[in-house]
């Protein structure tokens, strides 16, 4: 049994790197075009629910209305799950990925 | 824009809503219709929008189902009960008309859905040969009501 020891703590170690490497990468909050939603409905979103500036918030609203979808705020999973439920409060169509 | 429409940011916070009294009883009504949809048919594709996914993964996704969806249906209720609360009255507080917004969103949402409207929908104005004629309108007046709504209490919060 002895033997199998060491060997035994490195296979530890590794996958806790790998799961802190993992853990460390961001999570993206991303809000996506819809048809229905007002351009000045998703700005003021932008703005009540991140502090943004109107002219960031404006910015945003452009890129998910032009590109289809815009990265809208990024951290941990729990705070990216935390700012997808507020959006889907508002009704905006939010997901979030890791980075 | 005549007297009987009109919404602006009020001089001591809040917002003033100028509007008649079939226009607040139709608010009420779409209310009504949108709750009991809730209540009876919770499935209804029209209400998917609603409830959008957070994640791809789907065991992540049925974790934040179970976790947020009471939550977020609380919310929808509560917005809906401060709009019948406050339907008749001529001033509403920042928080009432940020109510308002979220109910004017949910409702738009499940009746554009319903009327698979698009960006373009409106583009050459409201054709009256429609089949949906009726309820685009419906749509319509909706989406001027929040658009301005959202202007006014944008200029009350100081955004």
């Amino acid at each position: 049994m002895s033997t199998t020891l060491a060997p035994a703590e490195v296979q530890v170690e590794q996958p806790q790197e790998a799961e802190w490497a993992e853990h460390d990468r961001p999570w993206v909050v991303i809000v996506w075009n819809d048809p229905i939603n007002l351009m000045s409905y998703v700005t003021f979103v932008f703005q009540k629910l991140f502090g943004y500036s109107r002219q960031e918030a404006t910015r945003l609203m452009l890129q998910v209305h032009n590109e289809g979808k815009a990265v809208v705020s990024s951290g941990t999973r729990e705070k990216a799950e935390y700012d997808v439920a507020r959006l889907h409060a508002h009704a905006l169509w939010a997901t979030m990925r890791q980075d | 824009m005549d007297d009987q429409h009109r919404i602006e940011p009020a001089p001591d916070g809040g917002v003033r809503v100028h509007i008649p009294a079939a226009e607040r009883e139709l608010l009420l009504q779409l209310r009504a219709e949108l709750l009991a949809l809730l209540e009876t048919s919770p499935d209804d594709p029209t209400l998917g929008r609603l409830f959008p996914p957070a994640y791809d993964d789907d065991r992540l996704e049925s974790e934040y189902r179970r976790l947020m969806h009471d939550e977020l249906l609380a919310g929808r209720r509560e917005a809906f009960n401060v709009m019948e609360a406050t339907a008749g009255q001529e001033k509403l507080s920042a928080q009432e008309a940020e109510a308002w917004l979220r109910a004017l969103t949910d409702l738009r949402l499940v009746l554009g859905t319903r009327l698979e409207v698009r960006e373009d929908t409106f583009a050459e104005g409201l054709d009256l040969s429609d089949p949906r004629a009726p309820e685009l309108a419906v749509y319509g007046y909706l989406s001027w009501l929040q658009e301005a709504l959202v202007e006014a209490v944008s200029a009350a919060s100081g955004f």
